[in-house]
């Protein structure tokens, strides 16, 4: 299944993923966008973790577990900070970073 | 051969569309950018003979997150909205960065030589992933899924208790 193709293409794509995460991290403004950003970022990470898993250690499963975990792991804080923006936008009526700059309470 | 031309596409897919998501001016449009760039993510492991793991990835990412994150945009904001970004030189310094630490990074890993692992042929069979999940032996997985669960419930509450109205706890 994975003739002809070296582990370094999977490091590179994965490698691209997470800098472009980064650089929407950087620039996007909006809190949603900003969270798909990160989404990429830890997306990218289990690319690496799988790839790792398929061409270095075949018979074992670590890359396996460490992908699923991190995927519960990021469900659960999407969950979490869609709530945090739902709540946001309901005291500012915006989710932009840049209005968002006093702690009420 | 047909596995390279796949391969070839979906990481020109994933590295255009992740492009496409952050640079998107349209919210909405970037959510689902973001869908494509799960869904070649999911090709990749499928291209790698992981089928459970394909699996999770288009459902809890490309079928959960992605509809959460449509959601939340369409409460959030108007369709037609177009989204601010950085200023101009702000972009262009964190353009800079990125691209030196993804040169330095790529530098990095094309130097290095990986040796392939000469194990037989990988876990295909998702009863594998499923007996470790759960057993405690040596290979056994049964810690991080307890700690998983926790954590599943934890986020559950918490997201319950911000996002409800204050009116409730006033009384």
């Amino acid at each position: 299944m994975i003739q002809n193709i070296p582990l370094s293409y999977y490091l590179v794509i994965s490698t691209l993923m997470f800098f472009i995460g980064i650089y929407g991290f950087l620039t996007r403004r909006n809190l949603i966008t900003m969270l798909m950003s990160v989404e990429l970022i830890l997306n990218s990470v289990n690319i690496n973790f799988v790839a790792f898993n398929r061409y270095l250690y075949p018979q074992q499963l670590q890359g396996h577990f460490f992908m699923l975990i991190v995927i519960a792991v990021a469900a659960a804080e999407a969950a979490v900070a869609i709530a945090i923006i739902i709540n946001i936008y309901r005291n500012f009526k915006s989710i932009d970073v840049e209005n968002v700059d006093e702690m009420k309470y | 051969m047909l596995n390279q031309v796949m391969f070839f596409l979906f990481g020109a897919m994933i590295v255009i569309f992740s492009l496409l998501t952050v640079t998107s001016r349209k919210v909405l449009r970037a959510a689902v950018y973001l869908l494509f760039v799960l869904i070649s993510t999911a090709g990749l492991y499928f291209a790698l003979s992981y089928n459970f793991l394909a699996a999770v990835q288009l459902t809890v990412y490309a079928g959960g997150i992605v509809v959460l994150i449509i959601f939340s945009i369409l409460l959030t904001s108007h369709v037609s909205e177009r989204a601010v970004m950085a200023p101009l030189k702000e972009s262009l310094l964190s353009a800079l960065a990125t691209v030196a630490g993804a040169i330095l990074t790529l530098i990095t890993i094309l130097k290095f030589v990986f040796v392939p692992g000469t194990g037989v042929d990988p876990h295909q069979n998702i009863t594998d992933v499923g007996n470790a999940l759960v057993s405690y032996n040596r290979d056994g997985y049964a810690l991080p899924f307890e700690v998983v669960s926790v954590l599943l419930l934890a986020a559950m509450i918490g997201a319950i208790v911000v996002a409800k109205k204050e009116k409730i706890s006033k009384k």
